[in-house]
């Protein structure tokens, strides 16, 4: 076996394996999936020389542990944590060198949710449909990593950036959320539009990769019952029937029945992916670009 | 026809029956081909077509409002047959519901020519239409834990044919060996929107 390859030690919570996932099959049922927060897997990728697609690990909450077979560089970032190459502290947030055989624990987060580590060469898991994401919806890509496995890894592409480190955005104490509303808004009562932009939500610990989900006020409906099936996109809020908002995440269902009453702009979805259960969550409608 | 604007780069385009979604779904697949329609996702379903990925919504919003749609002629699109065992446990209830006897029902479903009017669920999952209103029939009570990869099934007006092992609501009235979802085959999804599907009745096995 090639010593191109890395031994999973210890896999954590939850880590997959994530790129920039498989948009352009939701006709088919496919969901887009790939890395929940993608600026940061694409930082990490730049710190170790890979492509911006090259395959990532993104962690959950406790981090994970890796010992590579060769020599490999490595770079840790999202939600900030501890880094450790053979027991001895290493930098986050910068590229780290790990030789053979050596421990790289990636401890657990000190703020935010997902951590993101990138391997010179990428894992080089198979791809389904152009994407290694693993969709933990429709069962696509890898499996979620386990202890004992063992995930190839690419061939070095590049020279690492020439930087020691790059800031990197804190995890928010608050969620702020811009939304545009619609396209189902009329489905609601105004006094739910309104409650949906002045009453405190709170993320709810059943949040995953499919969805972020909310405590708060249930928003009232002006009208009953389900829509027909229609196309959903990436950060659409869904009221499910308990009234309270769900916003879509990657890994996101394509179709759906329960109406949208506004949608998240792109930009606030990666600190949507950091913010732990209990994070306040504040929906401000802006206009249209 | 309506168009809603969906966040800063969609658009959902809204009709009045599944026949216009489905005009509407190959207009843009035309257009497109064309090279006249630049977006990231054209996902059709029961009464919309979305465009997910589009640099000028408000723009197509009102030359979409605008545009003629023509019919689309069912010879353009794909027909696939899939055999199919009417073996599912819940045929008789299906029987019943639609007042006729299990053989009627089997020559009425391998009677009808079906299209997929969309997909989801899970990949590979299409929402067949063809059976007349009449014979909507509602979802199960209790879903079942788990049904069969390959398991033809009905829920209000469609037909499904689950392409893995899943949980699902729907009434089971046969089962097919067709592999209806494989990644590693182009194209991975057997069924896709706007593909004609004919169940072919086959001797248990």
């Amino acid at each position: 076996m090639t010593d191109r390859a890395l031994l999973v030690v210890r896999a954590g919570a939850l880590t997959t394996v994530q790129d920039r996932g498989r948009p352009g099959y939701a006709h088919l049922g496919v969901p887009r999936s790939g890395a929940l927060d993608p600026s940061a897997a694409a930082l990490v990728n730049r710190l170790v020389g890979n492509p911006p697609d090259a395959a990532v690990l993104e962690t959950t909450l406790d981090g994970c542990a890796l010992r590579p077979r060769s020599m490999v560089r490595v770079a840790v970032g999202g939600a900030p944590c501890p880094v450790t190459v053979g027991g001895r502290p290493a930098a986050w947030g910068a590229p780290v060198v790990v030789p053979a055989g050596e421990l790289l624990e990636v401890g657990a987060a000190t703020a935010g949710v997902r951590g993101y580590v990138a391997v010179s060469g990428g894992i080089a898991a198979e791809p389904v449909l152009g994407s290694r994401a693993t969709d933990l919806l429709s069962g696509l890509g890898p499996a979620p990593l386990a202890d004992g496995m063992v995930l190839p890894l690419g061939a070095p592409a590049g020279p690492p950036a020439r930087v020691d480190g790059v800031p990197q955005p804190r995890p928010p104490a608050e969620l702020v959320l811009r939304v545009t509303l619609g396209p189902r808004a009329d489905w609601f009562t105004a006094r739910a539009v309104r409650d949906l932009s002045t009453r405190a939500y709170r993320v709810s610990a059943a949040s995953n990769r499919i969805g972020l989900r909310t405590e708060g006020p249930a928003l009232e409906r002006a009208r009953p019952g389900e829509l027909p099936s229609e196309g959903m996109v990436l950060g659409a809020v869904q009221v499910p029937p308990d009234g309270r908002p769900v916003v879509f995440l990657a890994d996101h269902p394509t179709t759906g029945g329960y109406p949208v009453i506004a949608v998240v702009r792109a930009g606030d979805l990666p600190p949507a992916a950091q913010a732990l259960p209990g994070t306040p969550v504040r929906f401000v409608p802006v206009r249209r670009r | 026809m309506r168009a809603l604007l969906v966040g800063d780069d969609a658009l959902l385009v809204e009709v009045s029956s599944g026949a216009e979604a489905r005009d509407l779904h190959a207009e843009l697949l035309r257009r497109r081909a064309a090279g006249a329609l630049a977006v990231r996702e054209i996902v059709p379903a029961a009464r919309t077509v979305l465009l997910d990925g589009l640099a000028d919504p408000a723009r197509w919003a009102a030359e979409l409002t605008a545009a003629q749609v023509p019919e689309s002629t069912a010879r353009a699109r794909a027909l696939i047959e899939l055999p199919v065992r009417y073996d599912g446990p819940d045929l008789a209830a299906v029987a019943a519901h639609w007042g006729v006897t299990e053989r009627e029902a089997v020559r009425i479903h391998a009677g009808t020519e079906f299209t997929v009017a969309f997909c989801g669920f899970a990949p590979g999952f299409g929402y067949l239409t063809g059976l007349p209103d009449r014979y909507d029939v509602p979802r199960r009570a209790t879903p079942r834990t788990a049904v069969p990869a390959g398991a033809v099934a009905l829920a209000g007006p469609y037909t499904g044919v689950y392409p893995r092992s899943s949980p699902g609501g729907w009434q089971l009235i046969g089962t097919t060996d067709a592999v209806l979802w494989d990644h590693a085959r182009v194209p991975a999804a057997l069924l896709a929107p706007g593909t004609r599907v004919r169940f072919v009745p086959v001797e248990g096995a």
